[in-house]
Formats: C-alpha cells, structure tokens, sequence
C-alpha cells in the first residue's frame, strides 16, 4: 500500500475559473522519495498546499495508508496535518522565538507533550540539521540556509510521517543551497517519505526514487530520473528537460 | 416619549446642504494649496537650507503640529484683535488652516525629497543630463509620484478638518447643518444626512484623486 | 499689547486659575488616554471581526467593513453632534462626559482598527500558514505567533494618533465638557486677554503632546521592523 496517493486531484483557487490543479494522480511509497519538477506555474507548489489543507480540493482522493482524507473534515483535517509536514520556501520562521523556541513551541503548546522530552529531541534534532550551538539565535541572527534548516528541524519536532518540501532552496543565495540540500540526504538516508519541489535537477535526479513532471496543473510524465531526464518519452518533458539542462 | 423621524425635514433642505459641501471642499482646497506652498518652502529649507534654517522651519513645525488647529484658530480670531488685527471668521480660518496644513506638509513634502536616491541621480548624470534636466525628468517626476498618496490623504482628512469652520461661524456643510437643525429642531435627521454626505464626499474626492494619480502620475491606488 | 499682558499676568496665573486649567488639561488627558485604550481594545475586536472566515459569517465582516469604512470619513464634531443629540433625543441619561466618550470611541475604534490592521497585514501569510499546518487554531496563532510580531508594526501609529487625538478633544470643548479648551474659553470670557489665555492653552496643549511625539518617533526608530526571512 503506498505511503501517500493521491487520486485525480483538481483544485481551484477561489473567485477564478480555471483549476490549477487537474485530475493529479501520483504514488509515494513509505521511504520514497518522489520529485516534482516543471515550469513555475504549473501547480506543483499547489499540490502540496493541497496536501497540507492550504486550498480545499474541488474533486479527487488523498489517502495516507489507505486512509482517505477529508478536508471538510475539522478532526480529519487535523489528523492529516498530524501525519503531513511541510517546510515552505521563505518566511518560514516565527520571527519573535529562537531557534529553539521554533522548534519547540507545536510539540508543547500544541501537542502537549512534557517539556524537558520536547526540549532535548529538539536538541538532537538541531543538532542532525548541523545547527548544535544554534539554539539561541533568532531568525534574523542566522542566514537563509540556517533558517531552512531550523524550519526542517521544527517540521521533524512533529514526528510527520511524511515530509512534504516546498522549493525549499529557491530563495536561498546560491552557496546555502548546498547544506540544505545536505540536510535532506540526511534524512533521505534515514528513510523519511518525502515530496519535494525543486528546481535542483541535479539534486533532484541524485535523491529521488521517481520524478513527475507536471505542466499547467497536470502531470505530464512520471517515472525514474534516468527516464524523465535522458530519455523523456512526452514531447513537452523533453522540451522543459532539454531547456533547463542548457544551462 | 420616543423621538419619531420626520427625514423629509432633512431632506428638503439637501441643496443648501450641498452647497456648504462644496465650500467645505474649497476651503479645504485653499487651504491645501496654501499650505503646499508654505510646506514647499519649509521643506526645501529644511532639506537644503543648513542648521540655522532647520532649525527655525523645525520650530514652527513641531508648534503647529503639537498644538489643536482649533486653538489655533481661536487665537487668530479673538487673541489678534488685542492687537489690532482684526479677521473675518472665514479668513481667520483659513489662515489658520493654512498655517496648520503647512506645517503637516513641510513634512510630507520633506520626506518625499529625500527619498529621492542617490543612484537616480548618479545613473542621469553617467548619461549625460544636466542639473535642469536631472531636476526635470528624475527628481520631479519622483518626488511627485512618491507624494501623491499622502498628499491626497492628507486633502481628504483637510476636508473632514474644516467642519471646525462652523464654530465660527462659517457656513461649510456643518455650519450649514447647525443652520437648519436649530430651526426645525429635527437634529438627528439632519447630522446624520450631514453624515452622509461627508461620507460621499470624502468617498468621491478620493476616487477622483485615485484615478488622477492612476493616469497623471501613474500611481496605482485603490479606487474605493 | 505686551503691557496689557504684562500688566494681567499676575492676575491671570493665579493659583485657582492655574489648577482650574491643570484640571482641564487632566481631562483632555484622560479622554485621549481612555478614548485611545478602549478605542484599540474596540479595533482589535473589529478587525478580528473583519477576518473572521467562513461563508457564515459574511454579515459580521460586512457589518465591521462599514462601521470602519463609515467612522473614518465623517467629521469628529459632526459624530459628537449626532452621538449628542442621538442620546439627549432618546433621553438617555448621560452626562456630557460620557456623551464625549462615546463619540471618541467611535471614532477612536474606527481609526485603531485600521491601525492593527495595516499591523496584521504585515505579517506575511507564511506565517499563518506554517501555524495552521502545525495544527495551531486561529487564537493560538495570534497567541504565540501573530500579536508577537505585529505589535512593533502597531505600535509608532498608534503613538502617533495618540498625539493626534489629545488635539482632537479640543473639539469635545463644544459639547460643554470641560477640557483644556473649553477652560480657555471660560477664562477669556471672564475677561482676561484672549492672547494671554489661548498663548498659555496652547502652551499646555504643546507640553502635553510633544513629550509622546518624541517617545513615539523614538519607539519607531528603535522597533523599525528587521529584515527577517
């Protein structure tokens, strides 16, 4: 059974008429990892915000573990958002807490566990993210990358079973992209599910187990990274794959 | 006993009513431009006129700007004639307002000088304009789209200011209110269609306003 | 005129003269003090009103959308008049403190809505999103995420209309509440030169107002919001 699918998914955005999303279909498997690449536009960004709750889907199934998902749902909602995170592109820290205050602030006030446990996993975990003497530094004290990591370290304080990453290094300056890309062979290596969104290709086609392609809200290929980036079998993926690796 | 509506009583007074509104817009007018030229010399001195000039511009600010336009008013109009000077209500006011709107407006005026960034000007000058023309197709053109906002906010709350005028008698769309409500008594009716159309004014001037900074200085602004 | 004022200055500061104005120049205080506290307690409920989401609660953010939109383009004397004869017309029992209190507060909440507003609108929406996906509720983000932050953003404004509000009481002085200026007009009416009595008003209002100018273009310097991602 697949960890994460998603079954002819359509969304739109509220007051247009065109869906940005239509009849999206993928697989994840526990441990995979599964790549979203594509021209900006083309919905993968609003595939995840689909996941996490962020825009209500107008038709389609999300299932964890076989369980369905239903976003009119309050409590299934809720249960969804236990076992999804997500790290965005920017803005990502609260501003007014500490590092460690970033990670630390949902697992005691929202899941209310016991302090002192939520305190020292979060020291290991900031520590896995390459952050040990950290843990006092404010947002604005720390660099772009460091950020990125705090707000990986802080989605991991939640124990989510799948980890869903936004173009998480778009925003970066080019030498943070690397430790951030460090920190997701990290947990790669560990065998966390995730999704990511990337412009990376190179990363991209080193980590992930499959790829999906999508254009204007829909996937266009899906397959392995030796497929989708050598040898495309669509005419539009073998455009956007020959035009990205001009550069 | 509960008070009963009579709103035609209000209502059959609407033009007078309307043309106090438009004397409230004009004042409000006068006063601005008045005190946009007092702001333009305060600004220009305190931008460029060295410490003694601040200094003076700064005092004047701060005094009017710290102290109630109404006050003010009321110094103009019962403190002058102890010496002599001796104004009409609609005068009185209106130097009082222009006074008051100047002081605002060295500021205003002042802070869009300085916006003005050093590598606009560096980039006209590589290419080989002049000071006028720098002046002329940089600064100007900056400086009028950076102020258009606050400048129009600024006449809109003028317009809601001169309602003070009434106190003293001028007969702007308050006053003029004051006027019928204490003929027939139907005090409500009439402040709140007074209301209203401070509402519509004020609603109407800026709409105006937006859709000259929209096409004149291509500021984008919301329309409502 | 320099010998007619010096010549009733010691007449004018008298002891009585002087604490009946110091008791006016306390009320102008305390109505912008109150005006500006229950007018921000006022505001954050209706902006919180303004964004409440759900097709359900249309009416509510219509009705906090008017109100705000309404309040703010109409003259302060105009809604101390109409709030003056609203209760006199109904015969409520009010004094016209309290008449003047109203009106502030309506005005006040209107201005300070929007205040908090701008102030919430300037914290970027990632924010919001982050908590919600994080199961935080609406009150919880505010909480411990929202209010932290916007409060810096809040905070000069409000200062700043604060300053602007202790010369907005002036007015309040035609209803017949005795504030500052209102004591100024008793004092020129019994006699005393309008130069001397409006110069030293104005003075008191200056002393007033400039101590909480510079504090709030000091808080603005010291919490210009940093540049975080």
């Amino acid at each position: 059974m697949p960890h994460l699918a998603v079954a002819d998914l359509t969304a739109t955005y509220p007051g247009t008429d065109t869906p940005v999303l239509r009849d999206v279909s993928l697989e994840v498997q526990k441990g995979e990892i599964v790549s979203l690449i594509g021209p900006s536009g083309s919905g993968k960004s609003t595939l995840l915000r689909v996941l996490v709750g962020l825009l209500p889907p107008t038709s389609g199934a999300v299932r964890i573990d076989g369980e369905a998902i239903d976003y009119t749902s309050r409590r299934s909602l809720k249960l969804a958002r236990d076992r999804l995170a997500i790290v965005f592109q920017q803005y990502n820290l609260f501003q007014n807490m500490t590092a460690m205050g970033n990670v630390t602030i949902a697992p005691i006030r929202i899941k209310g566990w016991k302090r002192p446990e939520v305190e020292a996993d979060a020291a290991r975990l900031l520590a896995k993210v390459g952050l040990a003497e950290k843990h006092e530094s404010y947002p604005d004290q720390l660099s772009g990358g460091q950020q990125q990591r705090v707000a990986i370290a802080r989605a991991l304080a939640l124990k989510p079973e799948i980890l869903l990453l936004d173009e998480v290094t778009s925003a970066l300056d080019p030498e943070l992209v690397g430790e951030v890309l460090d920190t997701i062979r990290v947990l790669a290596a560990d065998g966390m599910t995730m999704l990511i969104v990337s412009h990376e290709m190179g990363f991209v086609r080193e980590v992930s187990s499959k790829v999906v392609m999508m254009d204007q809200g829909s996937i266009v290929e899906t397959g392995p990274p030796a497929q989708v980036f050598d040898a495309p079998r669509t005419d539009r993926c073998r455009e956007f794959v020959s035009r990205i690796l001009r550069h | 006993m509960t008070y009963t509506f009579q709103w035609g009583e209000a209502l059959k007074h609407l033009p007078y009513l309307l043309e106090g509104a438009w004397l409230s817009l004009a004042l409000a007018f006068l006063g601005f431009w008045g005190g946009a030229l007092i702001g333009l010399f305060g600004a220009v001195g305190k931008v460029y006129g060295g410490r003694l000039v601040y200094r003076i511009v700064d005092i004047y600010v701060v005094f009017f700007t710290n102290t109630p336009a109404l006050v003010q008013i009321f110094f103009l109009f019962y403190a002058l004639p102890e010496v002599g000077i001796l104004l009409a209500p609609f005068t009185a006011v209106l130097i009082g307002l222009v006074l008051n709107s100047g002081a605002y407006l060295t500021e205003i005026q002042r802070a869009g000088f300085v916006s003005v960034r050093q590598t606009e000007i560096e980039a006209a000058e590589v290419l080989g304009m002049s000071l006028a023309q720098i002046v002329r197709y940089v600064i100007v053109p900056h400086i009028a789209k950076t102020l258009f906002a606050p400048l129009s906010s600024f006449y809109i709350w003028l317009v809601l200011g001169t309602s003070m005028a009434s106190i003293f008698g001028v007969e702007e769309l308050t006053g003029r209110a004051i006027n019928i409500s204490t003929t027939n008594f139907r005090t409500i009716e009439v402040f709140s269609v007074t209301a209203l159309i401070y509402i519509a004014i004020t609603i109407l001037a800026s709409a105006v306003l937006a859709l000259i900074g929209r096409y004149a200085f291509r500021v984008r602004a919301k329309i409502f | 005129m320099l010998d007619r004022i010096i010549s009733e200055a010691p007449r004018f500061f008298t002891y009585y003269n002087m604490v009946f104005l110091l008791e006016a120049m306390g009320r102008t205080l305390l109505m912008a003090l109150i005006g500006v506290s229950l007018g921000f307690v006022l505001g954050f409920l209706l902006d919180f009103a303004r964004r409440t989401p759900g097709r359900a609660w249309l009416p509510l953010r219509v009705a906090a959308t008017l109100y705000v939109e309404t309040f703010r383009r109409i003259p302060f004397l105009v809604i101390l008049f109409i709030v003056l004869f609203a209760i006199q017309g109904f015969r409520f029992p009010v004094s016209l403190f309290g008449v003047a209190m109203i009106a502030i507060c309506v005005i006040s909440s209107a201005f300070c809505a929007e205040i908090i507003r701008a102030g919430f609108d300037s914290i970027h929406q990632t924010q919001w999103d982050t908590a919600a996906v994080m199961n935080f509720g609406r009150l919880q983000t505010l909480r411990h995420v929202v209010l932290p932050q916007a409060w810096r953003v809040i905070l000069p404004p409000a200062f700043a209309f604060m300053v602007m509000f202790i010369k907005d009481t002036a007015l309040a002085s035609q209803l017949g509440v005795v504030e500052l200026t209102f004591a100024g007009k008793v004092l020129s009416t019994r006699g005393f030169s309008a130069m001397l009595v409006f110069g030293t008003v104005l003075v008191l209002y200056f002393a007033l107002s400039y101590p909480l100018s510079r504090l709030g273009g000091w808080l603005e310097r010291r919490l210009a919001p940093s540049r975080g991602r």
